[in-house]
């Protein structure tokens, strides 16, 4: 009970010093909390859109082949399919009609699509949220394309996507399949790609395995391998992005270690004084840590919650002229909100942990100044 | 190399630990040499505010200890999706040769920060210091084994390749992999669930004694703690997992600390861990009980320690037991 | 009470600048006395007081309280008998700016562990004690020269302690209120506090509640006056 009363007394006692201190420590609140919404806002943001991409990814197929010609990615041939049909285990396969187009107007591009769920009819099409927006097309409007000759054609919109995913299907425009082989001028026997199931997921690896010896000029891709890939290069920017902030955070480190051995004299008079009516040196270092945890706990939580609502209810506003930057329809997507522990637990890995270690030798040498020393004060 | 944020977040920290403690053991050495309690010379004065500074890294490494086994753990479990066909934090471990290492040194260094933390808490409160100089020799021990989590752990997280095909923990804990971890899971579950029991109230029974008797016995109990930490480490591979996941073949003993399952992994490891440290601690006192000034101090530390560990093993034991009855899942053959 | 035997205190010791701030003391301070160190500046008088009040250990010689050896005790126990059986009162009073009185007064209580509301009730007494019922709850910027320092004897007495130190306790007071100093450290006197006090004001040493006056020079003490 004694123990406890006596943190309390001390952890009082630091509260009303940090009060008295008050412009001091406001400053150094105000950097922490930035670097913890900067490093937060990173890692939500990426880690949010991984998850988004990974919810997209669910709806695709389990298997993906393209022909690869000269070592890059062609037409597949529709008999392809066929051959691929015949394999065992393979639920079913199917061609996939798609591609880009680049709209010189907007200097946006467009991803085009030959969809059969929901299928399109003929001299129309469904755009995208980010399409829509660019060019200012709503539902019954016309809209010019280039065919592959470089002459005109137009279609009218007959819909536009819902927004729930806006993050993919923002550049997408939905075509029937005879408008996108007229426009590209794809022939009949060809298609983008192919769409493979399979009966049983066990089977995924050995069927794609059977596609490539089949078909050697071929490269089935795996949903999985999507997914892996997807995640892996999530992270690494992630924490590539991090390590461009890492500068910050050493620049951050410094100050708290400067602020920190930069007793103020009325401070170094305080604990003096403190040390000679009686306190141990392990009560200042008891109180010069809940210095440190009231400062860390406080600006760790403000960035926290800052970093939560920039992310995920200001579509991360300071992010965006970077965002732009990929491309002309980036979305203006709301991205689902989440957090878990592990960003959390990381975050406090990279902030609070370096905060706490550059403090450890300044407040112990703040703490062992000489008792005697408040009779020279 | 996968460069995930948790993982920089591990290596920045255990960076900066290893760095503090390197620094610590250099007044560690200073101590052992020069120090001597009767003199006051500014030199004697200096090492002693010295140990104050290395009371309060080993603090801090408790603590973080605590954290970055924990966050390793949930590390290991988020990268998962980078390996084929790991499905869990165990098959991620197993991606190279170092994981597994790396966690057991993660626990060893947990162990011994706690030991140490316990031997200077008893010695700052006899007015002679009398443990100092082998409580800085243990600190010289506890360097270099954080020297070598740092570089285990590195050298796990560089040999990291995104799509190295691995066996998940479906795989790597079901009976016929090869390798330790699969070899505790076919252990025969009968005898290791008397092994467990038998273990459990042994110690049980000797820290009972010993917080009655206050004697000898507290090597014994000491001894039996640690058996039962690491005996209650292969039962749960071995059974109690598969009675929280209801699996019969699911024996990974990471996976017991996501949501999934209320997060119970936690409180049973804080238990082990807490249980193991202060038996630990019980023991390592033990060769104190003469030293004068020490005579009236260490018995109540122990008895206290002894205490806690009482409970803690008691409330693993509780918690394992409460599910294996009433959970719905039956073993077959035991 | 206290005994001194060849207490030596060297500054920079091996250094260049090395200096002897007290050079082979041996005293004995006895229970329930008022001890007066006098002499002039740089004599020693405050390193003395600080070893006395186990502030700073000697560089060698023994020091026993109450027939306990604590010489060689680590600066953690030293603090602990230094805040049961010391109470210091200091030349610049030494108050923390910003909070109030009794928030002073109770500061060398909080390691102790006991309640706030123990020791508020406990400040509040003694500031009563001293007619400063009033200014309690001001902060002590706000408070006069002689208001100050009885602030800071309230403190000094706040953990109940058999010794009372105090260091030039009148340099910044004038005439009248360095002898209502003089008039509380008689009262102390009277509820059996041991009080040594080092001053060069002849306020202090020839005040009648003075038991004894030692006059020290160069860390050395020369003369062996004791008054009644
Ligand atoms: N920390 C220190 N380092 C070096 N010299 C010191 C230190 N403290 C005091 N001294 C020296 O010790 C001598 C005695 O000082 P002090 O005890 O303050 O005398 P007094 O209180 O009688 O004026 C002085 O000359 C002072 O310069
Ligand atoms: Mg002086």
């Amino acid at each position: 009970m004694s123990r406890f009363n006596k943190q309390r007394n001390i952890l009082d006692f630091t509260l009303s010093s940090l009060l008295r201190r008050r412009t001091k420590n406001s400053a150094l609140v105000i950097v922490y909390t930035l670097i913890v919404f900067s490093l937060a806002s990173v890692l939500f943001f990426t880690q949010a859109i991984k998850k988004e991409a990974c919810i997209v990814l669910q709806n695709s197929p389990e298997i993906i082949v393209q022909r690869i010609v000269a070592g890059r990615h062609d037409l597949l041939p529709a008999d392809y399919i066929d051959t691929i049909r015949a394999i065992r285990g393979v639920q079913s396969a199917k061609g996939r009609l798609w591609g880009y187009y680049f709209e010189p107007a907007a200097g946006a591009n467009y991803t085009l699509m030959v969809s059969e769920e929901p299928g399109v009819e003929v001299g129309r099409i469904v755009i995208g949220q980010g399409v829509s927006r660019t060019i200012h097309a709503n539902r019954a409007d016309i809209v010019p394309f280039r065919r592959y000759d470089g002459s005109y054609t137009s279609f009218e919109v007959s819909d536009i996507l819902s927004s729930e995913s806006e993050l993919v299907s923002s550049d997408l425009v939905l075509i029937s399949e005879s408008d996108f082989r007229e426009m590209m001028g794809i022939r009949g026997e060809y298609v983008t790609d192919a769409a493979v199931y399979a009966k049983n997921k066990r089977e995924l690896f050995m069927i794609a395995d059977k596609i490539k010896r089949i078909l050697p000029d071929t490269r089935p891709i795996t949903k999985d391998e999507i997914l892996r890939t997807y995640e892996a290069i999530f992270d690494w920017r992630g924490g590539i992005l991090l390590v461009i902030l890492s500068g910050a955070v050493i620049a951050f480190v410094i100050l708290a270690w400067d602020k920190a051995s930069g007793l103020s004299s009325d401070e170094r008079r305080e604990i003096g004084i403190l040390k000679g009516i009686g306190w141990e040196t392990s009560d200042v270092i008891a109180m010069k840590f809940w210095e440190g945890a009231v400062i860390s706990l406080s600006s760790f939580s403000l960035g926290i919650i800052l970093a939560y609502i920039h992310v995920f209810f200001a579509s991360s506003a300071l992010f965006e002229p970077a965002l732009k930057g990929w491309s002309v329809l980036y979305p203006e997507f709301r991205l689902v909100p989440h957090m878990d522990p592990l960003q959390i637990a990381t975050l406090f890995f990279l902030t609070v942990v370096p905060y706490t270690v550059s403090t450890i030798v300044p407040s112990w040498r703040a703490a062992t100044i000489d008792p005697d020393t408040v009779m020279r004060l | 190399m996968i460069f995930h944020p948790a993982i920089m977040a591990l290596l920045v920290g255990s960076l900066l630990v290893t760095l503090m403690l390197l620094y610590s053991s250099y007044y560690g050495v200073q101590v052992i040499r020069k120090w001597d309690i009767k003199s006051g010379s500014e030199l004697q004065l200096c090492l002693e505010r010295r140990t104050y500074l290395v009371s309060i890294i080993m603090s801090y490494m408790l603590f973080f200890q605590l954290a970055s086994f924990y966050l390793f753990i949930f590390t290991a479990d988020a990268i998962h999706a980078t390996f084929v066909s790991a499905m869990c934090a165990a098959g991620s471990l197993n991606v190279n040769e170092y994981g597994y290492p790396a966690v057991i040194i993660k626990m060893v260094n947990f162990l011994f920060a706690g030991t140490w933390l316990i031997i200077n808490y008893a010695d700052n409160r006899a007015y002679d210091y009398p443990l100092i100089k082998k409580k800085y020799l243990l600190l010289l021990v506890i360097t270099p084994l954080m020297v070598a989590e740092f570089i285990v752990q590195g050298a796990y997280f560089i040999g990291l390749k995104a799509n190295v095909i691995t066996s998940c923990c479906g795989s790597l804990f079901s009976t016929d992999a090869e390798g330790i971890a699969s070899e505790i899971a076919a252990l025969p579950r009968l005898p290791m669930k008397i092994a467990f029991y038998l273990s459990t109230a042994l110690t049980l029974a000797s820290g009972m004694y010993f917080c009655l008797r206050s004697d000898w016995s507290g090597y014994v109990f000491s001894f039996l703690s640690i058996a039962t930490f690491v005996v209650s480490v292969a039962a749960m591979i071995s059974f109690i997992s598969l009675y929280f996941y209801e699996l019969p073949t699911h024996h990974c003993p990471f996976c017991i600390l996501q949501k999934d399952y209320g997060f119970i992994g936690y409180l049973l490891y804080i238990a082990l861990f807490g249980g193991a440290v202060s038996g630990l601690g019980t023991g390592a006192l033990m060769p104190f009980r003469k030293i004068q000034s020490l005579s009236q101090i260490v018995p109540s530390i122990q008895r206290r320690l002894a205490f806690t560990a009482l409970i803690l093993y008691f409330l693993f034991t509780v918690v394992v037991t409460y599910r294996m009855i009433f959970s719905d899942f039956i073993l077959e053959g035991y | 009470m206290i005994e001194l035997s060849d207490i030596r205190k060297v500054f920079n010791s091996g250094k260049p600048n090395e200096f002897v701030a007290i050079d082979g003391i041996t005293l004995s301070v006895e229970r329930d006395k008022v001890l007066v160190l006098k002499g002039p500046s740089g004599s020693g008088k405050t390193t003395l007081l600080s070893v006395i009040g186990c502030m700073a250990r000697p560089t060698s010689g023994r020091i026993t309280l109450s027939g306990k050896e604590i010489t060689s005790l680590p600066e953690r126990f030293l603090t602990e008998i230094r805040r049961k059986s010391f109470g210091f009162v200091f030349q610049q009073f030494n108050l923390i700016k910003g909070i109030t009185a009794m928030e002073n007064v109770i500061l060398p209580a909080y390691p102790t562990g006991e309640g706030f509301s123990v020791l508020k009730k406990r400040a509040l007494s003694l500031l009563e004690l001293f007619d400063l019922s009033e200014r309690a709850f001001s902060k002590v910027e706000w408070l006069s020269g002689g208001e100050a320092q009885r602030v800071s004897i309230a403190r000094a007495l706040v953990n109940d302690p058999s010794v009372i130190i105090a260091d030039e306790p009148t340099a910044h007071l004038d005439t009248k209120l360095s002898k209502d100093f003089m008039e509380i450290i008689g009262k102390l006197k009277v509820r059996r506090k041991t009080i040594i006090i080092a001053s060069h004001d002849p306020i202090v040493y020839e005040s009648a509640a003075v038991d004894r006056v030692l006059e020290m020079r160069d860390g050395r003490i020369l003369s062996r006056a004791t008054r009644q």
